[in-house]
């Protein structure tokens, strides 16, 4: 398989556009999704300060590195939650990202450890509280970003959520119809009042696999081991019915979150009800009198046809 | 060929040659979940592997979202009694 621009070796195929990828030309779409969904969110710009939140994973290091890369001023924000040997992984993966790529071109890398201030890791805490540990993670981790942001002045606080996390979430929200939790699914919100930072999700045209291929092609180290905590969430399963339903229609995810956003987008102009949309379009056919889009009915024309096959 | 297979971390061993997308399908993964790694580099679908290679398939799919910042997680399904 060859490169769909330069005609050499592709190592990526990206069903959903048809399209085939070298390193170099991948690297420049993943860079140019990045830049379209910035400007067209109109999360930031050039002269604006950055918080990118990190983790050890794919995403959060992924958004690091193609900020930086495209000459935003990005600095990153490590919460180190105490769980075990994963958090002691993760850690060093961020650690040696910040001293290798990071900060010879002068990001900084903050760090937050919930032991140093909580004296328990996130486990502990969440026993003590009899709270699951993912909700007492959440709260962990938007507090601290947002104190941070707060407290160095920054303009706006990124997170490296993608395509996949968004559809899956989307879908999970469709299917309750939680649509308090839909108004919010924006992959750019505003500072609403004082004491919030702006949020934006850079990373939301791009899927989860583009992304980590991107990690794996620019030797970006991070943690593949899965959160222990994680295990058995609905969102996996809600990522695997997509994925499921991307290979057998390449695209899906794309056309579902992004058309959401579309919608969303849109003012409702139009009817809204059958009747009025019926009134709207219908009319009656000029041969048999029935409701049509046409001047001459679908059954009629195929009645017509059928006899003149007959003769 | 030797297969790398992470959540559990596991070595597998697999008769070639194989093209990558028959390899996957073989274990029964799906493509849009998994990257094919030979060495260190990525490898298309189409690509034959054979039994000299030490291939890593590396799941893509990450469990929650790592920094749930601006929405409550997704509710779980209602138990039988409040249904």
């Amino acid at each position: 398989m060859n490169c769909t621009k330069c005609k050499t070796r592709a190592v990526i195929d990206l069903p959903r556009h048809n399209a085939a990828f070298c390193k170099g030309c991948f690297n420049d779409y993943v860079r140019e999704q990045v830049s379209r969904a910035i400007k067209s969110e109109k999360m930031f710009g050039k002269d604006d300060r950055i918080l990118v939140a990190v983790s050890g994973g794919k995403d959060s290091l992924a958004l690091w590195d193609i900020l930086l890369k495209i000459g935003y001023k990005a600095d990153a924000l490590y919460v180190n939650l105490g769980i075990g040997g994963y958090s002691e992984v993760s850690h060093a993966k961020v650690v040696q990202f910040a001293e290798t790529v990071a900060a010879p071109i002068g990001a900084v890398l903050h760090v937050h450890t919930v032991e140093q201030e909580a004296g328990a890791g996130i486990r502990e805490l969440a026993m003590l509280i009899h709270r699951p540990t993912c909700s007492t993670c959440g709260t962990i981790k938007r507090y601290q970003f947002n104190r941070v942001a707060l407290e160095h002045k920054y303009d706006v606080m990124a997170t490296g959520h993608n395509l996949d996390d968004e559809a899956a979430r989307l879908l999970g929200n469709v299917l309750r119809w939680q649509e308090e939790y839909l108004e919010k699914q924006s992959p750019s919100l505003p500072a609403s009042l004082e004491g919030f930072a702006k949020k934006v999700k850079p990373l939301f045209r791009l899927s989860e696999r583009e992304l980590a291929a991107y990690s794996v092609l620019n030797r970006i180290d991070y943690i593949v081991e899965e959160c222990p905590m994680a295990k058995g969430a609905r969102t996996l399963l809600y990522k695997e019915v997509l994925n499921r339903l991307e290979t057998e229609s390449p695209g899906t995810k794309q056309a579902f979150y992004c058309g959401f956003l579309d919608k969303q987008r849109k003012p409702d102009t139009a009817p809204s009800t059958i009747t009025e949309k019926d009134q709207t379009i219908l009319h009656s056919c000029t041969s048999c009198g029935q409701p049509t889009t046409a001047d001459v009915c679908s059954y009629c024309k195929m009645m017509a046809r059928a006899k003149t096959h007959s003769l | 060929m030797q297969i790398q297979l992470s959540h559990p971390a596991r070595t597998i061993e697999i008769k070639g040659p194989k093209k990558a997308k028959d390899l996957l399908k073989e274990l029964n993964l799906v493509v849009e979940a998994h990257l094919i790694i030979r060495g260190n580099e990525l490898v298309t679908e189409d690509e034959m592997l054979y039994d000299r290679d030490q291939i890593e398939i590396r799941p893509v799919i990450s469990g929650g979202s790592p920094f749930p910042l601006f929405h409550s997680p997704v509710t779980p399904a209602p138990s039988p009694a409040s249904a």
